[in-house]
């Protein structure tokens, strides 16, 4: 048993940490909580559903579709609200607020669009055999879902520090006056950063059917609950820092259904309010506690 | 605002007590004109959330998205203390108001945390609340997931006054703290912490206090609700919405003013009355497409519109 939940737990932890990386990236350059986050998962979930059902596309053929459509949504809805918020008195709270009311519109058009009832993907469309390691099995489905994250965690790593947009993005993250002082293109690379982050999120969305079972419209505020606590365990703006908060998440809590299955829903919020409290600024860096 | 609040208090007393006159007037004759109790009930209830959350939010900028967590721990207080101790109800009101009282100083360092964490972590400590509440281990004291029924010490007409006076006293602390100086630290706690320390403000132990009392306001309606509703689930009382809904509304009204809660409970619970039960999914979009108007045009609220006019909003 020891063996299988954590084995399943790294699983889970690669998805939930690549699940985390769009949430993360957006933070970490925009200072803005996308309490939506989880919604554009979802929301992700109901393309690679309904592409299946409907057409029987793949989901690992949804995958792309899915970055790019929710790559140009996110870009064209950055224009017309960021740069509004960030001159406003107090962006941080007002952005959260904002991506608050977002979240409750994409809950709304989800429940008018698909219904209250759960939708879910058969597991057997990533291969009916399961994967056999150490004694035990795990459906084949888990596995190429943690790869597929795996890669797509290098993908963004090599993004950030390989290309021009990634070291701008670094830049930003460090300090945005500065980086808008050295003549960087700021609004530019937030909004490409801001598509990207959503982007991801839609990608992991695709894949989560297969992780979480089955979603739901109101899904989507477990989800960024879940994204946030481990973006706060990881590292803010280091993609590899969203693996390590994933991890921590996935393997704590599959020992927690192994062992003490009945209390395991606390677990993400637990660890939230643990870490929050314990070492908020060790883990993230400046400006979280006051006084 | 830089007035002195004394002043303040002294030009404008007549308005400001006029505000509890006018809601007791209209909560005690309500029942008699409308026969749908169970619809003003639950308004009131949500103007008075909305005024735990405007005591926090308005005054001292801290979000608190689990503000549900008191109400919830004050209904099942008041269904420990009917059942467990076997209380009168007014007396379990206590054990409902004693509760919340309890989880606000365990949970008081989140205030340590600013903005988003905050927000993010009191949202985790009712779910936290609740997974505890609602655990099948816990089924001795709380009935777990199976919930609480007080048909025993149901009394409809005592619960529904003491919810009118709990609006009535909450809408008073509101004007009084929003005219003294206690109230004006608060402001300058939300403007800037360290200036307000530094300026002999003493920061923690208002903001703990301002937590306490938002508390105090969450738990005792949620006992009184729970009481009037005698029997439910720990779905109902923790339900998210009803954290969601006591910030909209205070948002829609303006945060920081006595009226802006008490406005937008009554046109927003108006309109989730007219088509949020039948259809929650439009009022949801609705409310949705309101907060990010707000947000991005009137970040004040509808009180906003008057302030800008140089008028005084009580």
């Amino acid at each position: 048993m020891l063996e299988y939940s954590i084995v399943a737990g790294i699983l889970f932890g690669v998805f939930f940490g690549f699940m985390a990386l769009g949430l993360n990236l957006i933070f970490g350059v925009m200072q803005v909580v996308n309490l939506a986050h989880g919604d554009f998962v979802v929301l992700g979930g109901y393309l690679a559903v309904i592409a299946y059902s409907a057409g029987h596309i793949n989901p690992v053929v949804s995958l792309v579709g899915a970055f790019v459509l929710f790559f140009l949504i996110a870009f064209a809805l950055y224009f017309p609200v960021i740069p509004r918020l960030t001159r406003s008195k107090d962006p941080e709270m007002l952005s959260l607020i904002l991506f608050f009311g977002l979240s409750q519109i994409i809950e709304a058009l989800d429940v008018i669009g698909f219904g209250n009832n759960p939708r879910s993907l058969p597991l057997a469309i990533m291969g009916a055999a399961p994967w056999h390691f150490l004694g035990q099995s795990y459906q084949m489905a888990w596995v190429i879902t943690a790869i597929v994250s795996l890669v797509m965690i290098g993908a963004t790593y090599l993004f950030l520090y390989y290309t021009r947009i990634g070291y701008a993005a670094r830049a930003i993250m460090g300090s945005r006056e500065e980086a808008a002082a050295s003549g960087l293109p700021v609004a530019q690379t937030s909004a490409i950063i801001f598509g990207v982050g959503i982007g991801l999120a839609a990608m992991a969305g695709v894949l989560s059917p297969f992780m979480i079972g089955s979603i739901d419209p109101s899904t989507g505020l477990g989800l960024t609950t879940i994204a946030f606590a481990i973006v706060v365990i990881g590292s803010l703006g280091n993609p590899l820092g969203s693996v390590l908060g994933g991890l921590v998440y996935g393997v704590s809590v599959m020992l927690m259904q192994t062992y003490f299955s009945s209390w395991s829903d606390l677990v993400p919020y637990l660890l939230l309010l643990i870490i929050v409290l314990a070492k908020p600024s060790g883990l993230l860096g400046k400006g979280v506690r006051n006084a | 605002m830089l007035s002195p609040g004394r002043t303040h208090l002294r030009s404008h007393r007549g308005v400001n007590a006029l505000i509890p006159l006018l809601l007791l007037a209209a909560f005690s004759l309500a029942p008699l004109v409308y026969a749908n109790h169970a619809v003003i009930f639950q308004m009131m209830a949500f103007m008075v959330l909305a005024q735990g959350v405007n005591l926090l939010y308005g005054f001292t900028g801290y979000l608190p998205f689990g503000y549900v967590g008191f109400f919830g721990i004050g209904a099942y207080g008041m269904g420990i203390g009917i059942e467990l101790f076997h209380l009168p109800g007014l007396a379990a009101l206590l054990v409902g108001a004693l509760f919340a009282v309890v989880v606000a100083l365990i949970l008081s360092p989140l205030l340590r945390l600013s903005g988003a964490y905050f927000a993010i972590s009191s949202l985790a400590a009712s779910e936290v609340l609740y997974n505890i509440v609602a655990n099948p281990a816990l089924t001795h004291i709380t009935n777990g997931p199976y919930g609480e029924s007080l048909v025993q010490s149901y009394h409809p007409l005592t619960s529904y006054v003491a919810m009118v006076v709990l609006l009535v006293l909450t809408t008073v602390l509101v004007i009084v703290i929003k005219n003294t100086p206690f109230g004006r630290a608060l402001l300058a706690i939300r403007e800037d912490p360290v200036s307000a320390e530094m300026a002999g403000i003493a920061v923690v132990r208002t903001r703990t206090t301002v937590w306490i009392l938002s508390a105090l306001i969450g738990g005792l309606t949620g006992a009184i609700f729970g009481w009037h509703l005698s029997v439910f689930y720990p779905s109902t009382v923790f339900d998210l919405s009803i954290s969601i809904l006591a910030i909209v509304f205070t948002l829609f009204g303006g945060g920081g003013t006595a009226i802006g809660p008490i406005l937008g409970s009554v046109v927003l619970y108006g309109l989730y009355n007219a088509i949020g039960i039948s259809a929650p999914q439009y009022f949801e979009l609705i409310y949705g497409l309101l907060i990010v108007l707000l947000v991005l045009f009137l970040p004040g609220g509808v009180v906003s519109l008057l302030q800008r006019r140089g008028s005084y909003v009580p």
